[in-house]
């Protein structure tokens, strides 16, 4: 392919015809064009990074609708601890759970901590969606069907059926962002419609302090300076 | 002893095929590439089971390191610089036209205002160096509120962080303004805000930024995560 034939008429009128080859050769070529595809490969980021949304509820508007639907019975409250620990209560706490020691649960991060839970609360909504999935990787329907179909889901769970969970992640300050992320992610996974990401109230402080020390109270001091 | 005569052999291997490869690998490293971006910290991002890929444009990311140090970046350099002489404004600092246009190709930027004309001044290698100096409280955008009494002598809390934001914000939409009374883009889009953290930061940076920008009325933030693969599950 890089030999190009070069027609030659040789000695005057002899009429003698010379094959000459010319020959190019294209190995520093492919040298080069390697040393370049090197450099683009390291220079690029072929894969962009993954986004997560996150709604975090707005400061000066306090809806008090919005309040009241999560201290119904479905609520489930998170609460993300030091040491990659995450606890769990269900409902609202009574006066007589802040007593209780086995008011809040331990749980951990992953498939057979709290995602088992939460699977086990939201299994309606869950299934659902899992069904939808398989008709979309069969192609019976749409990305975008499916999305519309799945919020559909979630909402009629929500405020039809009323079996779907609402989850409250409280973060506390021993906490690290993966731990955020992490939880936000059992959402996802789970399939729970609503959930938000509050602070730790002082009765939830008190619960995981309590856990945490074998039933120790907090100290005075050490309440205010949490709440610094 | 008969003479083994050794036949020549040409071994001559055409690199044309192979050079047609590499050209067309070339050709789509170059138009796939989005280089990387220089960043003054590496930030380790969780992983997540999120599959929403990162707009391109009019986004603001927010860098938290492990130490809880803020750096901003902003997609588009004019806004950038808006950005900039808002701020710069805001607390008596006037720019050089050379120190915008340094400003200008800084894709991440980080130093408190008082620093930054200064930090401007510094070729490029000393601008690294002192960025990567751990130590240096000089370094990352305070978020700090202090009671401040700023040039035009109104009394604010806003720290340097939150105007950044809010001059960001108005920078990209009076940009966009301009745009849709030419007719080239149909409606102004709010600056999106990412937070990229590190896995390790802990939970009261994160809060504080976000307070922050819940004060400004800004719910909605996109996390930056990497895809969770099965390994690390």
């Amino acid at each position: 392919m890089s030999e190009v034939q070069v027609k030659e008429s040789g000695e005057g009128g002899k009429n003698k015809q010379k094959k000459q080859t010319l020959r190019v050769d294209f190995t520093p070529m492919v040298d080069m064009n390697m040393l370049l595809i090197t450099f683009f490969m390291f220079c690029t980021t072929l894969l962009k990074p993954q986004t997560m949304n996150l709604n975090m509820p707005s400061k000066d508007v306090v809806d008090e609708k919005e309040k009241n639907k999560a201290r119904e019975s479905s609520a489930i409250t998170l609460i993300l601890g030091g040491n990659n620990e995450v606890y769990y209560y269900e409902g609202m706490p009574q006066e007589s759970d802040y007593e209780n020691p086995d008011f809040l649960k331990t749980s951990a991060y992953g498939a057979e901590g709290i995602r088992k839970y939460l699977l086990k609360r939201n299994a309606g909504t869950y299934e659902k969606i899992q069904a939808l999935k398989i008709e979309k990787g069969e192609g019976k329907i749409t990305e975008q069907e499916f999305k519309e179909q799945s919020v559909k889901i979630q909402d009629e769970a929500m405020k039809k059926l009323k079996i779907a969970p609402t989850v409250m992640i409280k973060v506390s300050d021993l906490a690290t962002y993966k731990n955020m992320v992490d939880a936000l992610d059992e959402m996802t996974i789970c399939n729970i419609g609503v959930y938000a990401v509050i602070d730790l109230a002082d009765g939830d402080r008190h619960l995981l302090y309590r856990k945490t020390s074998n039933g120790e109270y907090l100290t005075e001091a050490q309440r205010a300076a949490a709440k610094k | 002893m008969a003479k083994v005569k050794v036949k020549k052999q040409n071994t001559f291997i055409d690199m044309t095929a192979m050079s047609d490869v590499t050209v067309l690998l070339l050709t789509f490293f170059m138009l796939t590439s989005t280089f990387i971006q220089k960043e003054p910290i590496q930030v380790n991002t969780p992983a997540s089971v999120s599959e929403f890929t990162i707009p391109e444009t009019n986004i603001l990311t927010i860098l938290v390191d492990a130490k809880g140090k803020i750096f901003l970046s902003l997609d588009n350099t004019s806004d950038r610089v808006e950005a900039l002489k808002a701020v710069g404004e805001d607390y008596g600092y006037e720019f050089t036209g050379q120190q915008l246009t340094i400003f200008k190709n800084l894709s991440t930027f980080g130093v408190p205002m008082a620093v930054m004309k200064e930090f401007l001044d510094y070729p490029t290698e000393e601008q690294d160096k002192y960025l990567s100096d751990v130590a240096n409280s000089r370094v990352g955008i305070p978020t700090d509120s202090v009671e401040v009494r700023d040039m035009k002598g109104v009394i604010s809390r806003d720290n340097e962080f939150k105007r950044w934001v809010g001059h960001a914000k108005q920078a990209s939409k009076d940009r966009q303004e301009k745009l849709v009374e030419k007719g080239i883009q149909e409606d102004v889009y709010d600056l999106q805000i990412a937070i990229k953290a590190d896995q390790t930061t802990h939970y009261p940076v994160v809060k504080k930024v976000m307070d922050d920008l819940r004060d400004m009325r800004e719910n909605r933030y996109l996390l930056i995560t990497n895809l969770k693969t099965a390994s690390n599950e």
